[in-house]
Order: C-alpha cells, then structure tokens, then sequence
C-alpha cells in the first residue's frame, strides 16, 4: 500500500531521455514517473530496458540527454551535491572497500556523509547485527560471498539515512535463503519512511516489494500501477498449460487455437524434465495457452481436441496472470 | 501531492567529505605502511645502490657520478611515486574493484575526488623522496646538500609529485583494464628511461636525437630541477627557471586532461 504520510514526493522525473554516445537509439526514451516518500517504487524489465541508466541518471552518475530528475526536491544535473547527501546507491556488482573492514566500509560511508563520530559507529553496530554480520565486523571484503556483499552493501547504504534508496537488482545470483534474506530486511524498510526504487528483472520480486510496478522495455515506461492493478487488467485472462503424451505438428496448436475463449497460443519448448535436452520435435506436446474467459470451462474442449489428433492428455495447470504474463501482454516477449 | 522540502546542505559538507576521505587514503596507507615502503622505495634503492655504489666501488663508474645520479633518483621517486598512488588504483577502481563509487556518490563535487586523489599522491610522493635522504647516507655515505638551496629543491619535489600526479590520472582514467600490462611496458618504462634520471640533459649533445627525445618528457625537467638545486657546481644542467618555466603549463596541461579523463570515467 501506499502509505499516506507522510505525504510528498521523494523522486520525480519526466520525459527523461538518454542517448549514449554512438547509440542509435535511446537507451532511456521518455521515462515519467513519481515516487512518494516511504514508497516502494519497482522497475520491472528484461536486461537491457533502460532501468539501470534511469537509476543512474537518478544517482548523479549519467548525465541524462533531456528531461528532468529530482531526488527530494533536488534538480540531481543541476546540484548533484545535494541530490547525492539524499540518496544511497546499492549497486548489482560489489564496490565494497576492499583494504578496509566491513565495519570501517560502513563507519568510513558514514563520514564521507557527515555523520558525527558516535552515531556512526553506534550506526554501524546496530546495522552489522541487524544483517546478520556482527560476527563479521573485522573481515574485510574479499571473500564475501554475493549475498553477504549485498548484505553489507545495503546496510553501509543505510547509513546516513538516505531519504531515497536506489537497488540495482539486489537478488539477482543469489541464492535462494541469501534472496530471502534480503527481502526479509527490505520488507523490514517498506515499513520506514525511507523511498525505495529498485530494479528487478525478476517478477516475484517485483509483486512481493514493491507498491507499484514499472514496466520497462526498450526504454519505455510501458505501464506503471500496483501490481494487483497490473494484474487485474488483465482479468479473464488465465492461462491453462497442457502436456500431452507423445509430440505432434502445427495442425493440433491451430485446432486449440480456434477453440473460443482463447486468445493465444505458444508452444512450450523445454528441456527434458529428467535428462539432456531434446529436439522440440522429438519432445511431448506441451502449449501455454493464453484465455480471455474461465480456464475451468476451457479444460474439456482442450482435451477434447488433443484426443481428435490421437494424443492422450498427461497434465494439466491453470496458472492464474502474473506479472510475468502483464509484461508478455505489453511486450509480446518473456522476461528471460 | 508537494514535493517534500528540499534539505539545505550544513556549511563545510563538501569539505567533510574531501577531507574524510583523504583521511581514509592515509588510514589505509598507514595501516599498510610495509606494503608502501616496499612499493615506493625499493626501485630506487637498488638503481642507487647498483649504479651508486656496486658500479663505483668496482671502478665502472667514475667518483662524482652519484652526483649525478642522487638528485635524478629523487626526481624519479617523486614523479614515479605520484604516478603510482594513482594510475593503478584507478585503472582497477574504475575497471573491476568499482570501489570509487561510494566516493562519486559522497556530498561533494566530483572535481574534489580528484582533488584529493592529486593531493594523496603528492603526500605520498614526498613521503617516498622524505625517505630516499637518510636512505642514500646510508648507500652512498653523504649526498650532495645544500640548504640555501631549499626552497629549489622543495620547489622540485612538488613539480616531480604534480607531473607524476598528471601522468598518474591521465593513465589511469585513459587506459581500459585489459591493457594494464601494456602500460608497463609501453608508457612506463619510456617514461622512466627518456627522463634524464640517469645522465645530466646538457651532455647529451652528443647524441642530438636522443637529447631531443628527452626533452619532450617532463621528467627530464624535474631531474635538472634537483640537479640545479643540489649540485649546480658539479654538474652541468638546465637553469632552474627554465625548468620551472617548462614544468607549470605541462603540469597544468597533464591535470587538466586528466581531469577529463576521470569526469569522463565518473559520469557516463
């Protein structure tokens, strides 16, 4: 939910738009959108939409080719000094300070930003116990693993008490416990009055954390809601997967095609369940179809037109949308 | 909905932060103190102990040439050492350690992070030229001094610092990561062979080409500079204001491309 107060905006920016050089295309193309304070803000996209240059336009670290970005207020081309005092970056590769210990990365983070001597390292203390790493105060960086560095990373962040903070894809090659982890301590920040904008290609994340969702693709802020309204626009539209026993040919994905209540279908390639992979020829029949009415009402036709081609139905899964299935609606392609 | 009030920055941000972080630079420079000395002093005490002493004691060189040779290895550990605090660290925190980040994203301008990168080298640079005085009484027995000649001298450490200094950001924001072995061998030692460290640049005459070579490298000035300040009676050397006159614009040149190269690493 979006919480009411306090109320203000956080981050605003509008008609951003950056061409690097050399590029023939913008990487970032008219990008709007606003976040209020305690909000928490996701861009969702493939690799490659534009959401990490908008952050790092937001950041002060790419000058944007047109258009506006404020960070609390603050104009970040025009005084970048004091857009950065507002704003913590958590980047998706380690930049941690590997001559120094984690403890002094946070204290050292702390002073480059003002904070006095005391509150930094009473800061720094709390922080380290709270991510777990209070054990590992002395250590320094170089044998972190990935979720310990970005447990580390999000706790020097916190720091000087940003009033916005930027996550580049904070999970992505992380292991299942690390990602959870982290999502447990964001979770714990959704509560603060602390804006949170971060960027994941991954759609859970995106439902789980975030208030509101945008989408990206090639630049473009596509949609932009809560994940339910995202997902509610979608309403009607299940999808219904069957695997039949044995493979066939085009003819029986235009006979389920054709069916009514079904907008569309796609053809599931993938790799053998226990074993190498195969040719999608040699595999069982398995389709992904996308419906515009009740998946259940939709389950008797299908199989009915699977046994016309000789074909035994082996299962069956009706998936209710998901982000994933919003970004395919917008986008025509997968998230991967 | 308002934006929510702009925070007003209190008075001497920018400078907490500069200083932090210099603070930072000395922190880890002390606590690896070893690590330094061994980086900094050990290639030219053994250009000095090999050319001053080894060499003289077995009669290869004649007496008078550590004249020569002092007041050249303190230029070249001033402007080698400023080159080092900053063309590898740099090459490795912009290209994989990314550990520079956190310092573009600190309240201050970017200009003061280069700031203080220039200035870390230069203290580190005459820590090192500190070191290499009691270093060659012991090699060598004596070395030239002259106190009048003080502020020259100081003047020469400076400039070498701020020369290696410029050289150090202009390699370090120039060269990609993958090429960090082809700086060695291609600028470095060039750089550290053309620089009149070894011989006086006046006698080079005799070999004209090699003369002209040399005087394009502004280290080739830091060493008359010394040489002007230590041994002027003893061995020949470009006047000193001449050598002053050269070294400011090349170090103002070398700082402000440099400068360039590092905004254009820093922000995309």
């Amino acid at each position: 939910m979006v919480p009411a107060e306090p109320e203000g905006v956080a981050v605003e920016v509008r008609d951003l738009v950056k061409r690097y050089p050399k590029s023939p295309v913008n990487a970032v193309d008219g990008v709007s959108f606003a976040a209020v304070a305690g909000e928490v803000f996701g861009l969702l996209g493939p690799n490659g939409a534009g959401k990490t240059t908008t952050i790092g336009m937001l950041t002060t670290r790419v000058r944007p080719t047109a258009g506006m970005a404020r960070i609390g207020g603050v104009d970040v081309v025009g005084d970048p000094v004091r857009a950065r005092a507002q704003l913590a970056v958590v980047p998706q590769q380690s930049n941690l300070d590997r001559s120094i210990s984690i403890r002094d990365n946070l204290i050292f983070h702390a002073a480059y930003h003002g904070v006095p001597a005391r509150v930094r390292e009473e800061r720094a203390d709390e922080l380290l116990d709270q991510f777990g790493l209070l054990d590992r105060a002395k250590d320094k960086p170089d044998f972190f693993s990935g979720g310990q560095s970005q447990r580390v990373m999000i706790a020097r962040a916190l720091m000087h008490a940003p009033r916005v903070l930027f996550l580049d894809e904070p999970t992505t090659g992380l292991d299942p416990a690390a990602r959870l982890f982290v999502w447990d301590r964001l979770r714990e920040l959704q509560d603060s009055d602390v804006t949170l904008i971060l960027t994941t290609h991954d759609m859970d994340e995106a439902a789980l954390l975030a208030d509101r969702v945008g989408i990206m693709d090639h630049g473009h802020l596509l949609a932009l809601d809560t994940p339910d309204a995202l997902v509610r626009a979608l309403e009607g539209e299940g999808t219904l997967e069957l695997a039949a026993d044995r493979p066939a040919d085009r003819t029986v994905v235009e006979a389920l095609a054709a069916l009514d209540g079904i907008d569309r279908v796609e053809q599931v390639h993938a790799a053998a369940e226990d074993g190498a992979p195969e040719s999608s020829d040699s595999q069982p029949l398995r389709v992904r179809l996308y419906l515009t009415g009740d998946a259940a009402l939709l389950v008797a036709p299908a199989a009915a037109v699977l046994t016309e081609h000789g074909l035994a139905l082996q299962d069956v899964k009706l998936g209710a949308v998901t982000l994933e299935d919003v970004f395919i609606h917008l986008t025509g392609r997968t998230l991967r | 909905m308002n934006a929510i009030a702009a925070p007003v920055l209190p008075p001497g941000t920018q400078w907490r932060a500069f200083r932090m972080v210099l603070y930072r630079d000395l922190y880890v420079t002390w606590r690896e103190f070893p690590a330094f000395l061994a980086q900094v002093i050990l290639q030219p005490v053994f250009l000095l102990f090999v050319f001053g002493k080894v060499l003289g004691t077995l009669n290869y060189t004649q007496h008078g040439y550590t004249n020569v040779l002092y007041p050249g290895l303190l230029a070249l550990t001033a402007v080698i050492t400023a080159m080092q605090a900053l063309a590898f660290p740099l090459v490795a925190e912009f290209g994989w350690t990314k550990e520079i980040e956190d310092r573009l994203l600190a309240p201050m301008p970017t200009s003061y992070v280069v700031g203080e990168k220039v200035l870390f080298a230069v203290v580190r640079s005459l820590a090192a030229t500190l070191i290499m005085i009691p270093l060659g009484i012991i090699i060598l027995g004596s070395i030239p001094w002259r106190w009048g000649a003080l502020p020259l001298f100081v003047a020469g450490l400076l400039l070498g610092a701020l020369v290696g200094a410029g050289f150090g950001l202009l390699m370090g924001t120039l060269v990609p990561p993958q090429r960090i072995t082809l700086l060695f061998s291609l600028v470095f030692t060039p750089l550290l062979f053309t620089g009149c460290t070894q011989y006086p640049w006046p006698q080079l005459s005799q070999l004209r080409w090699f003369q002209i070579v040399t005087a394009c490298n502004p280290m080739t000035y830091v060493s008359e500079l010394m040489r002007g300040a230590m041994v002027p009676e003893l061995v020949p050397h470009i006047a000193p204001w001449l050598c002053i006159v050269v070294l400011i614009p090349s170090v103002a040149v070398l700082l402000i491309v440099g400068t360039r190269g590092f905004y254009r690493r820093a922000i995309d």
